[in-house]
């Protein structure tokens, strides 16, 4: 933190009050869209806009269950994300301690490899992939294709990279001596990590998991083509309510507000360990 | 995913080492050899490796194999049966001459104005708006949950409202510009047209300029307080310091999260897939789309793939010459 | 040394672990045949108003089948963004349904793929022959001279839909027969904010829909007989400038016309902002907006008032669904039942009914909820006056590449740019150079 002895002098405070007023119209205004669009009569919707609505209902929340099977595709989300943000956060945490404490022969190796993943447009993947999966199933009987576990796997895969390289940059930054202790008080390595690393790397921990499951949550491309009507997550299946006939305008933007909610807020509630995380790790 | 990591074991170069930890790892070579030689790292990676090996590399090398062959509808039933085309793909994608080569070009040479258009923006963004946020003021904590709501949102819930927002007839955009500021003659196309660039670009930084105003955010919260005391007590004023001590030292950050942001935006594909759907209009013909295009509604994957493995090249030649570039550029400045 | 024994153990243990809870499921695939004969997957496309419509249509069908026959069949409404996609991933993986829909026009390229059973005269005479069909649908479910790679399931066809109140009021009392009268009818009801006819500009299938008719009746084909591209021909040209005209040069329909790919053009017509809309039965669509039947007629695609020399009497593609099977399938004979089933003369009259198209099974038609005005109008143009989208593999390219190169003349014309014919031969031209052979 800047601490001026003195207050601000006004050409800062006005700067500030103009560029953070237009930025936070910037920002908002498609949040103000979607409320006021998911509150309007679907004809209200579809005609010119208008900033206030003039006829308000509540009709869309209620209809958006019916148009289609939100609540499934909610679920379906949540276990897609919410699992491959857990299985990436442990694996991750595991690779970065490697990385960050070990010097091994292929470190370097293993780094380049891994960052340069990123950098292979992901459309490349979508037919290998699939067919790995299918064949995966066919010899082990495991099926990925179609089923969340595929989705897993790969959302996991696609955040691994930049959540060992964060979370190398947060273990970095933790004292050496802290698991050195634990060593010498004839702890395990892995004791060590679990009992000592991880704790204090907590907030490097969340920072990952929250881009994790950001990535999972969003992705459009993979699960439109991996997922059947069962195992459909919500950024697909938001794409229901744009039928043959109509867009469901207000329902897509009240149901966008709906399964949006949860998310925000706990990304908002969450933000200050993001904001930690990237302190120690990214940013160095 | 960068890149300081590529080869930066843990303070990178010119980057200060907290204190302390020099001492820490001397003390840790001595006292862990037996353990660095054994098999412990590479079980740790072991998963990490497995994953990676399945769902990337892989299938990354499969692609690699399909853009040597000639992999069309004929084909894709039995991909072994599929000729071999040789260096087919990759001649046709680059000789710009012909058609093909040169529409690859052009969505190459968009995506590149793309890209740098909308990090460069994003970045301004960011790092105005941590700046500006940097004092306690009331209302800080609000605003900054206000900023950082558009990366929390999904990106198809936000996007598809925004080009909820920008049809001609009926969207807001149009609404304000044309109906109530009266700033154009004729209500403007945003989705189609060469206004479809600008859209994209618009939408891309929406989406991530708080990812840039987040990162920077962090960064400035680990300069000490003391350095704008001290220059406080010398006389220097806000904008000063902010020339002087806060930008200098937001160099570091700056490295890693432009190219973050730049591979990031370079590789898009949510957003303008679910702007304009699966064939993008002429001026906003990105790159990512355009190999989609190429593979999935023509159905020539060699032809796709090859343009994909082009593009990885591209990529990490940008990447390594952004590293040597940087960091040599640092190590001047700090030696 | 052996607790790092131990500690590698764990870390595999968990690296196992972890790959097998986050895979999960069964079922296996393998090569086509009849190793399951108890069950069956069947995508369906969206016909309906929504995928959840289209279930409640589709399942006491399908449940009558299952008591028929103790098949379970499994049924997944997939919606149109991204069936093809995922027929192309199965097609590759050998994994996918046992029966599934297709659009018709790409019959001949998913043919070529090679991954949907070929109907031979003996799987044919399985589901009643090949004559019980109506011929114009079955030559748009694969190639000329070859197998049908799938069974017509659901067929419709363009007809220019009227409001009939705009008519009256500008005192127009027949329907347009020749595009002439068709602009000059568009230019009356043209102004006060309302529009001749309104279409769907920014969806390239659409687009090459309109540009093989209008390439028909000029006389253009789109692909030789050695199924080569030919897209800039002047005939091509002169269809394609035909079309975009009514936007860029007629003015008979509304600049913002030019970005409307979710059907928009359906609700202006609807809701009366343009008088006249070409499309493939609409009637389902125009009440879900509100009209009702007796407010708008429903009269043949208007066909040049002189054909140009080489020109044909076409006025509409031949619209449909198919429905194929699955080589890969676990349940051939099965699934070839179902095929049966759905195309049996009961529920070809359910399933169309329903869905407000005409049923390609000719003892169907006959029912006489194809009767009705508009039906009878497209049942007409069906069996006299339509003709198969070019039956070529290479098909799906021509949509795409040419309906977006009239996407992006509809966006030149509405931002102000003047559409020749030279400019019009140049979008074709760089669309068919995209084609790869």
């Amino acid at each position: 933190m800047r601490s001026s002895p003195t207050a601000p002098p006004r050409s800062f405070v006005w700067t500030r009050r103009i560029v953070l007023t237009l930025l936070t119209a910037f920002a908002v205004t498609p949040v103000y869209v979607m409320l006021s669009s998911s509150l309007k009569p679907l004809e209200d919707v579809t005609g010119a806009f208008q900033w206030i609505p003039s006829g308000l209902t509540v009709r869309p929340y209620l209809d958006i269950w019916d148009t289609v099977p939100l609540a499934r595709y909610f679920l379906n989300s949540l276990i897609v994300a919410g699992a491959a943000t857990g299985c990436s956060v442990v694996v991750a945490v595991f690779a970065a301690y490697a990385v960050s404490r070990y010097r091994f022969r292929g470190r370097r190796i293993f780094t380049v490899t891994v960052l340069s993943t990123q950098m292979f447009p992901g459309i490349l993947f979508l037919l290998p992939l699939f067919l790995i999966f299918v064949n995966i199933g066919n010899t082990t009987g495991i099926a990925l294709y179609g089923s969340r576990g595929g989705l897993i796997l790969t959302y996991m895969t696609f955040t691994l990279p930049f959540s060992i390289w964060m979370l190398v940059g947060y273990l970095d930054s933790i004292p050496r001596d802290l698991d050195e202790a634990a060593l010498v008080d004839g702890c395990g390595p892995l004791k060590a990590l679990f009992r000592v690393v991880v704790p204090a790397a907590v907030p490097g921990i969340v920072a990952v998991a929250i881009y994790s499951f950001m990535t999972a949550w969003g992705e459009v491309l993979f699960a439109s083509v991996m997922t059947n009507d069962v195992t459909r997550t919500l950024s697909v299946g938001l794409q229901g309510y744009a039928t043959r006939t109509e867009v469901y305008w207000n329902q897509v933007m009240a149901a966008s507000l709906v399964v949006s909610l949860p998310v925000v807020a706990g990304f908002l509630l969450l933000q200050r360990y993001l904001v930690a995380g990237l302190t120690a790790g990214a940013v160095k | 995913m960068t890149a300081t990591t590529l080869d930066t074991p843990p303070a990178g170069p010119g980057g200060k080492p907290p204190a302390g930890r020099g001492a820490a790892r001397g003390h840790r070579r001595r006292g862990r050899g037996r353990i660095r030689r054994g098999a412990l790292p590479y079980l740790l990676l072991l998963p990490a490796l497995l994953l990676e090996l399945l769902i990337h590399l892989v299938p990354m090398a499969v692609g690699v194999v399909m853009s040597f062959k000639e992999l069309t509808q004929h084909y894709i039933r039995d991909w072994g049966a599929a000729p071999w085309a040789g260096l087919d793909n990759f001649e046709v994608a680059v000789d710009f001459d012909a058609p093909v080569g040169e529409a690859l070009l052009r969505s190459f040479l968009i995506t590149c104005a793309f890209t740098v258009l909308a990090v460069g923006l994003s970045w301004l963004l960011g790092v105005t708006a941590a700046i500006l946020m940097q004092d306690p003021f009331r209302g800080r904590g609000l605003l900054r949950a206000l900023f950082l709501t558009p990366y929390a949102l999904p990106v198809y819930t936000a996007v598809i409202t925004w080009s909820f927002m920008l049809q001609r007839d009926n969207g807001l955009v149009n609404h304000v510009l044309h109906d109530q500021l009266g700033l154009t003659g004729q209500p403007t196309f945003w989705l189609i047209g060469d206004n479809a660039f600008v859209s994209l670009v618009v939408v891309s930084v929406w989406r991530t300029w708080p990812f840039a105003f987040l990162v920077i955010t962090a960064a400035l919260q680990n300069i000490p307080r003391e350095v704008y005391e001290a220059s406080a007590i010398d006389g220097a004023g806000i904008w000063q310091q902010i020339r002087r001590i806060t930008l200098p030292s937001l160099r570091p950050v700056n490295q890693v999260l432009v190219l973050v942001l730049f591979l990031w935006t370079f590789n898009d594909f949510n957003v303008p897939y679910i702007l304009f759907g699966k064939s993008a209009p002429e001026s906003a013909d990105i790159i990512s789309l355009h190999i989609y295009q190429s593979s999935f509604v023509t159905w020539n994957f060699g032809a796709g793939s090859a343009m994909s493995v082009l593009l990885l090249l591209f990529l990490l030649v940008v990447t390594a010459g952004y590293l040597l570039l940087t960091s040599r550029g640092r190590k001047a400045a700090s030696a | 040394m052996r607790r790092i024994r131990l500690a590698a153990t764990a870390a595999l243990a968990t690296a196992l672990g972890l790959t097998a809870a986050c895979g999960g499921g069964s079922s296996t695939g393998s090569e086509g045949g009849n190793d399951k004969p108890d069950e069956l997957t069947y995508w369906a496309s969206n016909q309906g108003t929504s995928l959840e419509h289209d279930k409640e249509v589709l399942t006491p069908e399908i449940e009558k089948f299952e008591k028929k026959t103790g098949i379970d069949v499994k049924l997944e409404v997939v919606p149109w963004d991204s069936l093809l996609d995922r027929i192309l991933a199965a097609t590759t993986s050998g994994q996918g349904p046992d029966v599934l829909n297709i659009g018709n026009t790409w019959s001949a390229s998913l043919q070529a793929s090679d991954g949907l059973l070929a109907w031979d005269d003996e799987t044919l005479d399985r589901i009643g022959g090949r004559d019980r069909f109506v011929p114009s649908a079955l030559a748009a479910a694969g190639a000329e001279g070859q197998d049908p790679a799938a069974v017509p399931l659901y067929s419709l066809s363009y007809a220019l839909y009227y409001n009939k109140a705009m008519f009256a009021e500008a005192g127009i009392e027949e329907p347009p027969a020749t595009w002439d009268d068709f602009v000059e009818i568009g230019k009356r009801l043209t102004g006060d904010g309302t529009y001749g006819v309104a279409v769907e500009g920014g969806n390239p299938v659409e687009n090459s829909h309109h540009a093989f008719v209008f390439g028909k009746q000029h006389g253009a084909d789109f692909f030789d007989a050695e199924g080569n591209p030919t897209f800039n021909t002047p005939e091509a040209v002169a269809a394609v400038k035909q079309y975009v005209d009514f936007l860029a040069n007629d003015r008979i329909a509304a600049v913002g016309n030019a970005e409307y790919a979710q059907n928009q053009s359906v609700k202006d017509f609807a809701t009366g902002k343009a008088g006249m809309l070409l499309w493939q039965a609409a009637g389902s669509s125009l009440k879900a907006h509100g009209m009702k039947p007796e407010e708008y007629g429903v009269a043949p695609v208007p066909m040049q008032s002189e054909n140009p020399p080489e020109g044909r009497n076409v006025n509409s593609m031949v619209a449909g669904i198919n429905i194929a099977v699955f080589k890969n399938s676990d349940n051939l004979d099965g699934a070839v039942d179902f095929v049966k089933f759905m195309t049996s003369t009961e529920e070809q009259k359910i399933l169309n009914a329903t869905y407000g198209s005409i049923p390609p099974v000719k003892e169907a038609q006959q029912d006489e909820a194809f009767s009705t005005t508009d039906l009878t109008v497209l049942r007409e143009v069906l069996s006299t006056t339509s003709a198969p989208l070019p039956q070529v593999p290479d098909e799906a390219q021509f949509e795409t590449l040419v309906g977006d190169a009239m996407k992006e003349l509809f966006a030149d014309a509405a931002a102000g740019d003047e559409v020749t014919t030279e400019s019009v031969r140049e979008r074709l031209t760089e669309a068919q150079q995209q084609m790869q052979n």
